[in-house]
């Protein structure tokens, strides 16, 4: 697939692809971050996993520019934010999904803040729809169309701008089992496709290693890496790597450490 | 499955009861024929005097005047709510002031309007406008204020400024909230018109056409009257729900 001609290029170089330092976050209550450093490889798909409250979303808000760090600089391949095109997909699909418009202009609706011309607009809609093989009728308004189909249009809204790099905030945690399932093999597929830099907040750990290259354990907060699990098992992953004993252990071995961070709370 | 079909009727089951209590009543005399003349009688007056009469006139000056004042109204008001919305700093610094002449009775403000307008027309659209722009301006700001954040930050995430997160995201946001501050706002307009119409030196108008029927006690005239302003209040929400339907299809859902 042609979307990502710039993930491609992107990921042949083996450089950091983000790079955060002395990251610095105070909510009134808390400090969330203290001077917390932290590289995101390249091409990778990479989830965020810890305990509650510990920060994995305001992460990347903050990397994603949602909202500004107290301190620190966030930087890709060197660049501040303003210059790369990103893709975000919220957790809240409803909210995020503008209702007045078909899903077809959703889609398309990051383009059009770009100042593309309405032609290639269409273009790039109808590839990026083909591409994920999607069936959907996009005519219809975000509310005439279930919730993994609007988690869909967000995800597609998110890829049209043939992003270097793609957030998802628990993309798939208001969803039913069904459509999760679902869900994941669709990331699967535009991740295997692009090799666009991902980085995907869970709350499910079996969805983190199962998606994941990386898995980026955080303590309790002020947040730090307790540890950047690496899983290489080969794509596409199915159900029967669920079952393979280094999916399994890697598992253990993520819930162990999550299991020791959430006791010290 | 045939009282499936009835069921289509059910709305006209209380109009039916009305009517029916009316006639009896009316026909065995229980109340003084004066003070309340029968149905047919009634609606023969309204008949005749809306296509034969004044109050065909009077119900034409009525609508005028209403419109008048809810588009300067909207005029007004949607972009000064489109203002106080976008800076919830703004809109609190102005709150007390829109909530305290939002709960004044405008038509308290008849005697000042008529010293500063005259007893013309422009008294009376002036006075409803005044209603009708506190009520759209309140039901706009809010709509602007409560814009999902969500929304707002998905537009800002793909690059969009803020001058457009306020055209493509916050305004359709408050598009529900403005139909909801269009419907009261006509409807509260509607109400003062009538009463302006009674009380100033007027020539014309529904009000005047009540108020005058009640003078000359020509019931029939009075109440069809009455029924004509009716129509006209239900009428107005009536068109103001179908151009919300037709333009803001996404609300409640």
């Amino acid at each position: 697939m042609e979307l990502s001609a710039n993930a491609r290029a992107a990921a042949t170089r083996t450089a950091p692809h983000v790079t955060i330092r002395g990251l610095s976050k105070r909510f009134a209550d808390a400090t969330i971050y203290d001077n917390f450093d932290f590289d995101i490889p390249r091409g990778k798909l990479m989830s965020v996993f810890g305990p509650n409250g510990c920060g994995k979303s305001t992460l990347i808000n903050m990397i994603a520019g949602l909202f500004p760090a107290d301190k620190g600089e966030i930087l890709f391949d060197g660049q501040p934010l303003n210059k790369i095109k990103f893709g975000y997909v919220f957790q809240n699909y409803r909210e995020a999904v503008f209702p007045w418009l078909s899903a077809f202009d959703n889609i398309a609706y990051p383009l059009k803040v770009m100042g593309v011309p309405k032609k290639e607009r269409n273009l790039k809609v109808e590839k990026i729809v083909a591409s994920l093989n999607v069936k959907i009728d996009l005519n219809l308004y975000p509310y005439q169309m279930s919730g993994g189909q609007q988690q869909l249009v967000s995800i597609m809204r998110a890829l049209v701008v043939d992003p270097e790099i793609l957030f998802l905030d628990e993309p798939f945690s208001a969803l039913d089992y069904e459509m999760t399932l679902f869900m994941r093999e669709q990331l699967q597929r535009v991740f295997v496709e692009t090799h666009t830099t991902t980085v995907l907040v869970s709350h499910d750990l079996e969805e983190a290693v199962y998606l994941s290259d990386r898995i980026l354990l955080l303590s309790r907060h002020p947040a730090r890496p307790v540890e950047f699990v690496h899983y290489d098992a080969p794509r596409p992953r199915t159900d029967k790597t669920m079952t393979e004993a280094e999916f399994i252990s890697t598992k253990a071995h993520c819930l162990e450490i999550f299991q020791r961070e959430v006791r010290k709370g | 499955m045939n009282w499936k079909r009835l069921e289509v009727l059910l709305p006209l089951v209380g109009v039916v009861v009305l009517l029916a209590v009316w006639s009896v009543v009316t026909s065995l005399r229980i109340v003084d024929p004066v003070l309340l003349p029968s149905p047919a009688a009634t609606f023969k007056a309204l008949w005749t005097g809306m296509f034969h009469g004044k109050l065909g006139v009077d119900f034409i000056k009525t609508v005028e005047r209403t419109i008048y004042s809810t588009i300067i109204a909207a005029i007004v008001a949607i972009p000064f709510g489109i203002l106080l919305g976008s800076s919830e700093r703004l809109y609190r610094s102005v709150e007390f002031l829109i909530d305290f002449f939002r709960s004044t009775p405008a038509s308290a403000m008849f005697p000042l309007f008529l010293v500063l307008f005259g007893v013309g027309d422009r008294t009376k659209i002036f006075v409803a406008t005044f209603g009708a722009a506190l009520v759209i301006l309140f039901n706009v700001a809010y709509g602007v204020m409560n814009a999902r954040k969500t929304r707002i930050l998905a537009a800002k995430v793909m690059g969009a400024s803020r001058l457009r997160v306020l055209w493509d995201v916050m305004l359709l946001e408050s598009m529900p909230a403005t139909f909801v501050g269009l419907r009261n706002g006509v409807s509260l307009a509607l109400v003062i018109v009538v009463v302006a119409e009674m009380f100033i030196g007027s020539v014309d108008g529904l009000g005047q056409r009540v108020f005058e029927a009640q003078q000359m006690f020509e019931m029939p005239d009075m109440y069809a009257a009455i029924f004509a302003a009716g129509a006209l209040g239900y009428g107005l929400n009536l068109l103001f729900l179908t151009i919300e339907r037709r333009f803001v299809h996404w609300s409640g859902k």
